[in-house]
């Protein structure tokens, strides 16, 4: 059974959002680090680019499969994680603990209308 | 000699060798006349080795190949049929292989010949009006299909159609050479079997519709019924609709793509026309459209003159060339050999005998797989994983503990609708015996996971090479011998 985290909010591309004051950090859940299998690299963006809710911001790619990273919220990035780059595996290790950007939000009210953990659950179920 | 892992560099003793150079009676003049910046300054780096050194190296690799000629294949997807030694003698014919394609068309009748009537015969199959045979094969024949696509569209002044549909569930090439071709692709969804929902799809369909890229049967090996309605909507669009061949087995002579409403497609074929591929030979993919589009397809075309004779014409609508002459000429040989060995008979069974045997497996195997789709398939079908996940046995291990007893592997992960996808495809040349013999090793597999998983999870146990490091791979690739040199001296 794949963990989820009661205080983060998630969209339903299986990125997980924990915002505090305008900075949001995004990472992938547990859910969908199980689902990819072995990460191979951790495709991200830079400091300074815009991403936008529900657009890809980089991709992350397994032994499996590559997939579109999905941003759940909009604005300017921030900071990456520049472990993942040479250690994309920490995703698998804890998909929580290793995030993958930090985001100064332009409207922190988009992260109500994603999915708190109970309704997330709920679509790892299905 | 089972455990044989030499490269013939290491065989190499400095003048050892198995051959004799003729004396140079030309004086060396290729070497006065080639500028002095292109000379070699050094000796070639070649392996020195005797005769039987090559034999026995090159005979003991050989030993360790997997092919269709060794065991029974069942990688989902790629038709890992038989490919029938007739085809070799025929390809093999010094009539055919000594001549060259600028030779004047006087000289070169049987091998025009041969080209027309394979064009012809595909066309009868695929219920279509004309095909080229010079893609060289299927990427290469999609991506001329959506040359011939656009090149209809803006013939007929309409240049804002630019968007193909492409289903969530097709295979990757669809939207890589829609992407080549200079369109722009839409997804559609898929219901949970695999077809396409025609409620998603209706909204898409505007007057900004290229076409929409479909095969049938779909992914998950199930039957489009719903094809004639889909066929009519998007025509009423405006748009056409492409065929991708990779499915086509299952219908040869029982099902035309014409008939069911497609304008253009492809054919594999190194998989329907039990061609050598996957390592054992190039491809070919020929394409096939509907009489409006005829016009555009590729140059040279090979045509029948008014006195039975054949020649080479270069039509001036006619996209342009997309091969050197025509194609993979080696692979049509056997394609066409092939055809005439079956008849028009027996290649009605060829799709009924694939479906029969897709279906055995599915339902001998379902008590110990998970089958996320009941029913009736055609060629192949999706197990996600083990039914039993408890034990952490995946489909990767199920595949590498499949090595060790001497079957290959199906594909697996793919389709990405599940997680542990594994896909499988018998195709119609195994026997009942071959059949039987897969299914009880799929179920000693299944049995193996839940009493010893472990050991499952370390196979392959008894090939050369044991479980390979997927991850390291992906991140340290070692791509030459040179780089496994510095690696090994770490």
């Amino acid at each position: 059974m794949s963990k989820i985290l009661d205080d983060l909010r998630y969209a339903d591309s299986h990125e997980w959002v924990k915002l505090d004051g305008d900075i949001a950090t995004v990472g992938i859940t547990d859910y969908a680090q199980h689902a990819l299998g072995s990460i191979v690299y951790v495709d991200m963006p830079e400091p300074g680019d815009e991403v936008t809710a529900g657009e890809e911001f980089g991709a992350v790619e397994s032994v499996k499969a590559a997939s579109d990273l999905i941003s759940p919220v909009s604005g300017e990035v921030v900071e990456i994680n520049s472990d993942l780059e040479d250690s994309p595996e920490l995703v698998n290790e804890d998909a929580f603990a290793n995030w993958i950007m930090k985001v100064k939000v332009s409207d922190p009210s988009e992260i109500d209308s994603l999915l708190d953990a109970a309704a997330y659950a709920g679509i790892c179920e299905e | 000699m089972k455990y044989y892992d030499k490269l013939v560099f290491e065989l190499s003793r400095p003048g050892r060798k198995g051959y004799e150079l003729p004396a140079d009676n030309y004086g060396n003049n290729a070497l006065q006349s080639l500028p002095a910046d292109l000379l070699r300054r050094d000796e070639a780096q070649l392996p020195e080795v005797s005769e039987l050194d090559v034999v026995r190296h090159y005979t003991n690799l050989s030993m360790k190949n997997f092919g269709v000629d060794t065991g029974f294949y069942p990688l989902g997807s790629c038709t890992m049929k038989y490919n029938p030694k007739i085809n070799e003698e025929v390809a093999a014919d010094p009539a055919f292989t000594a001549i060259h394609p600028l030779q004047d068309a006087k000289s070169t009748q049987g091998a025009l010949e041969l080209y027309y009537n394979l064009q012809r015969a595909l066309s009868e199959i695929a219920g279509l009006h004309e095909f080229t045979l010079n893609p060289y094969a299927g990427a290469h024949g999609e991506l001329t299909g959506l040359m011939v696509m656009r090149a209809y569209h803006i013939a007929n002044g309409d240049e804002k159609r630019t968007k193909v549909i492409v289903p969530d569930s097709a295979h990757g090439t669809n939207p890589a050479s829609a992407m080549v071709a200079g369109l722009q692709v839409v997804e559609v969804k898929s219901k949970p079997n695999g077809s396409i929902d025609v409620e998603d799809l209706k909204p898409l369909l505007d007057d900004t519709v290229a076409g929409i890229m479909m095969t049938n049967p779909n992914t998950l090996g199930m039957f489009e019924t719903e094809i004639m309605e889909i066929a009519s909507l998007v025509h009423e669009a405006g748009g056409l609709l492409y065929y991708d061949g990779a499915n086509l087995n299952p219908l040869l002579g029982k099902v035309r793509p014409g008939d069911m409403g497609f304008d253009i497609m492809h054919i594999n074929l190194h998989k329907t026309f039990s061609t050598p591929h996957g390592g054992g030979g190039p491809g070919s993919g020929p394409v096939g459209v509907v009489e409006k589009l005829a016009r555009f397809l590729p140059n040279p075309k090979v045509v029948k003159n008014a006195d039975g004779s054949f020649g080479v014409s270069t039509g001036s609508e006619s996209l342009g060339s997309v091969s050197t002459f025509f194609g993979n000429f080696g692979v049509m040989m056997r394609a066409y050999a092939y055809i005439l060995t079956l008849g028009k008979e027996n290649i009605r069974n060829v799709g009924p005998l694939a479906t029969l045997n897709a279906n055995y497996i599915k339902e001998s195997l379902k008590d110990d797989y998970l089958l996320p789709i009941e029913g009736a398939c055609k060629h192949e079908f999706v197990f996600d994983g083990l039914k039993d996940k408890s034990t952490g046995v995946t489909t990767l291990n199920v595949a590498k503990r499949l090595l060790d007893y001497g079957f290959h592997a199906p594909t697996i992960y793919f389709p990405l609708l599940f997680h542990e996808s594994m896909m499988i495809e018998p195709t119609e040349t195994e026997s009942l015996e071959t059949l039987d013999e897969f299914i009880e090793v799929m179920h000693k597999v299944a049995r193996e996971a839940r009493e010893t998983p472990d050991a499952v999870k370390d196979a392959p146990l008894t090939t050369l090479v044991r479980k390979l490091d997927e991850t390291g791979a992906a991140k340290n690739p070692v791509l030459t011998y040179r780089q496994y040199l510095a690696g090994e001296s770490k």
